[in-house]
């Protein structure tokens, strides 16, 4: 595949990682985080550590759309779908993710919900508008990258007057995220950098992580998906190291600049409002994090329609997601993982989507934790 | 029945099937691990026998005079019914017939059951039986029995279709998922993911449009060139629902073996490769309906592949990697980038009702 399989080259990598090793001071560790689940996906789907020197440490960051989803949102979308009887629509993964009662959304489906995967959130408004007897629900959530195309749904359905179509906006923020890490968790930490969002960074821009470079004094790289990408931004970020600095640098320049895509930026700020506060799972409640639909579009947010109380929920007193989406432990360190706690049977949000740090070693490496 | 009895090893990876509160989800039907367990611990518990216990896509059976028979069945719920490069009559045909000439096995009859559903135009069903029909005398098998029911509108989804077929197994072939040795090669016989991506671009909600057809074929005469190829085969299956990787991690369980596969040895068309990084698909989990794993001693690894790549079906067949001995019985890849990862158990469904 043209302008792909250039980003996939095996030679270069190899050209790289010899560049990594000599420039890597072997007097000192590195440790990194990659943010987003996608950076976590391409480490362990291209086993991108078996390229990198022993003093050299990947952490697995909370950027995993589904794993930062707390119980307490999962059992919302559940209760529409059962309770409700809406059609509720929502992207593949999240019909995995481990809600109260043993249930999730693809057990609430074999129970009786009316519940779609779906790929678009175009599909949803479509749904509303094929069964206009029926209230279409889209559980809305992801990072600032799905949060544009929602916004666009919403305005859609606003032009059509569509009556039956609303959504469960868990959309969240990628900034408050990583400041929780670099305010809670870094102490045990220790980190020296961040590999930096991709997707989300052509949205919002590499400005909003200026202020962790100079605040926390830490390096941000913005990387590709691409294993290349990874590899190229971890020699970035350890140059910044040797060299005392603390940048915003910019590995994905091809998709990303400063000032981001304001266009979508101007969609969001119109449809969408910020929510005081927001549980997010592992980093527990943050402010200003998420966000819910303004005034205006009242008519189309769930959780107003149908009166939705927001409670939340505890996960599993075994599961150590929490610690595993702030970097504080590695899958294989907790207990539930690859016995209990599976793909087939995740108990925690990390098991499920190969995004997820937990679903990733097990899928793609747990051979060398075997 | 495509799966064994899990060793007790493997026991522990997975939770038991709790039968007081839960309820079939769509990953039990996708070919993966769900669907191995429900097998092992419902169907195999309750049905089991030595046939059974065998395992593998068709039973050998024994006949009074001293022959062996294999019997394979298969059911079709593909949605849409018609499908770029074939529907589900044809599928329903081809896809028996490997199950029965992967076993080593020459297919002799088929039978078919109709569940219809209430409303489905005689169209369509006209269209779908003739489509059988010449899948059925193309491949020289005959359906010779078969059974319809109807059910109401809104019960079933237009229509599905069983079918059973029969063979004669000549004496001294044994294939088995159990077969497979350490230092074994592992070939396949063309393109991998064709069938998984017609069918999703032939669904509507995607509005994607691509130029790829289904493999969907009848694989006997390839496997036919195959056997006379003399080449020392233990193990051939089609790849279908799961794609590749289900496949190879079912004999590498039966084998109890591990699996290096090549990355830059696995053949991908263009589009496919295309499609599935689109939409976000891994091909080695996407179905196909017309290829064939095989794997055979190492030395006759070059005699096999040019055995297959002599027939039309077999162009773009290919050797993929290789057996080894692993307690943990893990399917590898050496990437195309320079690492090496697992390639494992498909999980939840990619593409529900894809045959």
């Amino acid at each position: 595949m043209k302008y792909i399989d250039e980003f996939r080259d095996g030679d270069v990598a190899r050209k790289l990682a010899a560049a990594i090793a000599s420039e890597v001071s072997p007097a000192r560790r590195y440790r990194f985080m990659e943010f987003c689940g996608g950076h976590t996906h391409a480490i362990s789907r291209y086993g991108i550590a078996d390229f990198l020197p022993d003093n050299v440490r990947m952490i697995h960051g909370p950027g995993c759309p589904v794993c930062v989803l707390p119980i307490g949102r999962v059992d919302q979308a559940i209760r529409l779908a059962l309770e409700h009887g809406v059609i509720l629509c929502t992207y593949g993964d999240c019909l995995r993710v481990p809600a109260s009662s043993a249930l999730s959304l693809l057990k609430a489906k074999a129970l009786g919900g009316d519940i779609r995967m779906i790929y678009s959130c175009a599909d949803a408004v479509a749904l509303a508008r094929r069964n206009p007897d029926k209230q279409v629900v889209f559980f809305a959530i992801g990072f600032e990258t799905t949060t544009p195309p929602t916004a666009v749904a919403i305005k859609q359905a606003a032009a059509l007057g569509l009556s039956n179509f609303s959504v469960l906006c868990c959309h969240v923020l990628t900034p408050p995220a990583i400041a929780s890490i670099m305010e809670g968790a870094d102490e045990q930490l220790q980190l020296d950098g961040f590999v930096g969002p991709a997707h989300v960074s052509t949205i919002i821009g590499s400005r909003p992580y200026e202020p962790f470079a100079t605040r926390y004094r830490k390096p941000v790289v913005i990387a590709g998906f691409e294993p290349l990408d990874v590899l190229q931004a971890i020699r970035m970020l350890i140059r910044q190291v040797n060299e005392g600095r603390a940048e915003v640098e910019n590995e994905f320049s091809r998709a990303v600049d400063r000032d981001g895509n304001r266009k979508a930026q101007a969609l969001m700020d119109e449809v969408f409002e910020l929510r005081e506060s927001f549980e997010w799972r592992g980093l527990g409640t943050l402010p200003y994090s998420a966000r819910r639909l303004r005034a205006e579009f009242a008519g189309f947010d769930a959780e107003h329609r149908f009166a939705l109380a927001y409670r939340p929920v505890a996960d599993h007193k075994g599961c150590d997601c929490g610690e595993i989406l702030r970097g504080i432990k590695r899958p294989q360190d907790c207990k539930l993982f690859g016995t209990v706690c599976t793909p087939e049977n995740p108990i925690g949000s990390c098991m499920v989507s190969s995004e997820g740090a937990c679903a990733a070693h097990y899928t793609y490496g747990r051979h060398k934790s075997a | 029945m495509d799966a064994t009895r899990v060793p007790e090893s493997r026991k522990n990876y997975l939770r038991p099937l709790d039968l007081k509160h839960g309820r079939v989800d769509m990953a039990h039907g996708a070919g993966g691990r769900a669907m191995a367990q429900l097998i092992d611990e419902l169907f195999a518990r309750h049905l089991g026998n030595e046939w059974l216990a065998q395992g593998d896509d068709g039973a050998v059976l024994p006949t009074p005079g001293g022959g062996r028979l294999v019997m394979a069945t298969d059911s079709h719920v593909v949605s849409p019914l018609f499908f770029p490069g074939g529907d589900i009559g044809c599928l329903a045909v081809h896809g028996t017939i490997n199950d029965v000439a992967v076993m080593g096995a020459q297919p002799l009859w088929l039978s078919a059951a109709f569940i219809l559903e209430e409303g489905l135009p005689l169209g369509d069903l006209a269209r779908i039986v003739a489509s059988m029909a010449a899948a059925a005398r193309e491949a020289g098998v005959p359906i010779v029995t078969g059974d319809t029911k109807v059910v109401e509108r809104g019960k079933g989804d237009g229509v599905f279709i069983t079918t059973t077929g029969v063979g004669v197994l000549a004496p001294g072939r044994d294939f088995s998922g159990r077969l497979a040795r350490p230092g074994d090669a592992i070939l396949v016989s063309g393109t991998l993911g064709d069938h998984g991506m017609a069918i999703m671009a032939g669904r509507e909600n995607l509005g994607f449009e691509s130029p790829i057809v289904s493999d969907t074929a009848a694989l006997h005469g390839l496997i036919a060139d195959l056997l006379a190829s003399g080449a020392d085969i233990r193990v051939l299956r089609d790849p279908t629902r799961g794609g590749l990787a289900t496949t190879l991690n079912e004999i590498a369980r039966q084998s109890g073996v591990g699996m290096m596969l090549q990355e830059k040895a696995l053949p991908i068309s263009p589009p496919v490769a295309a499609a599935c990084e689109f939409l976000g698909l891994d091909p080695l989990y996407v179905a196909n309906e017309g290829k064939l794993v095989a794997i055979c001693a190492q030395n006759d690894a070059e005699k096999l592949l040019t055995a297959m790549r002599n027939h039309p079906l077999g162009r773009r067949a290919a050797v993929i990697g290789s057996v080894y001995a692993d307690p943990q019985q893990f399917v590898q890849m050496a990437t195309a980038f320079g690492g090496k990862r697992i390639v494992d158990w498909l999980t939840g469904d990619q593409l529900p009702r894809i045959c």
